[in-house]
């Protein structure tokens, strides 16, 4: 395989892999507009086809199409500073303990349940709880009854990479088109402060060693996934103080490499998750510390920035989660039968729905760009997903935030917030934690909202927009910006630089 | 003569049932429990106790003190 091949070959096999994906890499260092929000005009029509379904390889799609995670691997070779296998891993499935573990015989049965109960579902992930390739038998066992029973659904594994190098064949095997990597460092100087221990050779390695093995594993299954044409998101946990600036370098490494997509997500750190982070104090970035890095990274490749760092068996769109409704409990009780043609019927229609979201967005910045300003501005949306303003301020469980500039509108995160309404009635202590978390927008599009709350957050300076409700949310955006810009010009509005945001770190705790 | 698991401190991750060269460990009642004749602490096989070395929950695999230490034959 590629770790055999001359370093000089290297960039001649990458630059191959890369004109055939059409997209990744490129001689001149920059970077294909694919797996991000923008318009696929440079990918490779085989690409487009891996990805324009998977939400959690393009951000477009996420709105649109769900996924689920099998928590059928709860063995792990490496441990972290951020995880506490007590309460499973705090970064890689949030909040916590998954709910149940599964055989894989369960995990199929419930990926059938799901798949026609949730017909977009276009997408099976194994995630954990543990690493996938540390509990290989489970893993491909799992994938292999999912080929055999649904076809269309595609498969992905998230691993920490020690064990990749030897599975990269039998990935490849199952049709697996998807992997991701978890890549926090290149150098083990930096790699001794984040993993403790590896398992490896039948012994616990630790310190500069274990780093050292592990970053030159990933390196090696990185490579090896790219020559195999399998497509590679690489996440990373931004460690304030500890690997923040070096995530350029790591950004610049796996970019070389061949890898997809940069996820770049903020380290959640809370003394309740029992964590060596947790415990010692180690901060989470700030939502404007987080931003800059991505954008610092973004003129490498492309960034990912719709990552809702989700539990190992979360089940549903990114940013709502319905695994309550499939327990094995429930699931074993259900008469499933797994009907190709609706769900290929319905996923039609869906993708009518996603055109038409972006057509109206088109046909809104047509006259946008003879606008000149160097204004920028974010907002905040409520949305339940397909695109649109449609949720309730009160009943949000997380914003949407997109920046708006004469550019256009472009997705560049999401901010999780405890329900501020329960019950019809808005809890005090909620709000000024709402407006915490979308306290760096100038307005929050929704679908309906009080009048307390509209109220305190017109005195936070944020703006409550309940007139595009149930409307396409970018077309909204674009809208909304023009307006803005009007104001400015007309002298209504004085724009002026909003503050920092906050990025929730505690548990989960209103449901 | 053999290493015990302590069951309110075991996640049953299942990470030591693989690496045990002996295959003493099972899961029983959601947890995972080590059979103490079949376990020879690794010696004969390895320079560490593999679920020692693997185990995510520090201190959760230990000596057996009710047994009295194995002895290589």
């Amino acid at each position: 395989m590629l770790g055999q091949v001359e370093t000089n070959d290297l960039g001649e096999v990458m630059q191959q892999i890369a004109e055939h994906k059409g997209c990744g890499t490129s001689s001149e260092g920059g970077k294909a507009s694919c797996g991000s929000s923008t318009a696929p005009e440079d990918m490779a029509p085989e690409v487009w086809e891996k990805v324009k379904n998977h939400p959690c390889y393009s951000e477009e799609a996420h709105h649109h199409y769900a996924r689920m995670h099998v928590a059928v691997a709860p063995a792990c070779n490496i441990q972290c500073n951020y995880c506490n296998r007590k309460y499973d891993c705090a970064n890689e499935s949030r909040p916590g303990v998954v709910s149940e573990k599964l055989t894989p015989e369960q995990a199929s049965k419930k990926v059938l349940a799901v798949a026609s109960t949730i017909p977009q579902m276009t997408v099976l992930g194994i995630a954990g709880p543990g690493d996938p390739l540390a509990n290989p038998e489970k893993t491909f066992k799992t994938f292999e009854l999912i080929a055999k029973t649904a076809p269309d659904i595609k498969l992905c594994l998230s691993t920490n990479g020690l064990a990749l190098p030897d599975h990269v064949e039998t990935i490849k095997g199952f049709n697996v088109d998807h992997v991701t990597i978890t890549i926090n460092m290149v150098d083990p100087e930096v790699g001794q402060h984040i993993y403790p221990w590896i398992f490896w050779n039948h012994k616990r390695v630790t310190g500069i060693e274990a780093a050292r093995i592990l970053t030159e594993r990933q390196m090696q299954g990185l490579e090896m996934l790219t020559a195999a044409g399998i497509l590679c998101k690489v996440n990373s946990v931004m460690i304030p103080g500890i690997n923040d600036k070096h995530l350029v370098e790591v950004n610049r490494a796996v970019k070389s490499r061949g890898a997809f997509l940069h996820n770049i997500m903020p380290l959640i750190s809370a003394p309740e998750h029992g964590t060596v982070f947790g415990l010692n104090g180690q901060r989470g970035p700030t939502a404007q510390e987080l931003k800059a890095l991505q954008d610092e990274c973004e003129g490498e490749m492309n960034m990912m920035r719709h990552c809702r760092q989700c539990r190992a068996d979360a089940v549903g769109l990114l940013g709502e989660d319905r695994s309550a409704e499939f327990t094995t409990e429930k699931v074993m009780e259900m008469d499933i039968e797994y009907d190709a043609e609706g769900r290929r019927a319905y996923q039609q229609q869906v993708e009518k729905e996603r055109q038409a979201t972006v057509a109206a967005k088109e046909a809104e910045l047509a006259d946008l760009v003879q606008e000149f300003s160097d204004v920028k501005i974010l907002i905040a949306v409520a949305t339940k997903g397909h695109g649109r303003v449609n949720e309730h301020f009160g009943h949000a469980q997380e914003f949407q935030i997109y920046e708006l500039s004469t550019e256009g509108s472009k997705f560049v995160g999401h901010r999780r917030v405890d329900l501020y309404c329960q019950g019809g009635y808005g809890e005090e202590d909620a709000l000024p934690t709402v407006i915490r978390a979308i306290n760096d927008c100038v307005a929050v599009f929704v679908a309906k909202i009080g009048g307390c709350p509209k109220d305190e957050l017109k005195a936070a300076g944020i703006d409550p927009v309940d007139k595009y409700a149930h409307e396409f949310i970018e077309q909204s955006a674009v809208k909304y910006f023009k307006e803005y810009l009007g104001k400015i010009k007309s002298g209504e509005i004085v724009h002026s630089k909003r503050g920092d945001a906050d990025i929730r770190q505690g548990a989960f705790i209103a449901a | 003569m053999a290493y015990k698991i302590i069951s309110s401190q075991c996640t049953a991750c299942s990470a030591c049932e693989p690496e045990c060269p002996n295959v003493a460990i099972y899961e029983k009642d959601g947890t995972f429990v080590i059979n103490p004749k079949k376990c020879t602490e690794c010696i004969g096989y390895f320079d560490d106790a593999q679920c020692v070395a693997v185990c995510p929950v520090d201190n959760t695999c230990v000596i057996d003190n009710s047994y009295p230490r194995y002895q290589a034959a």
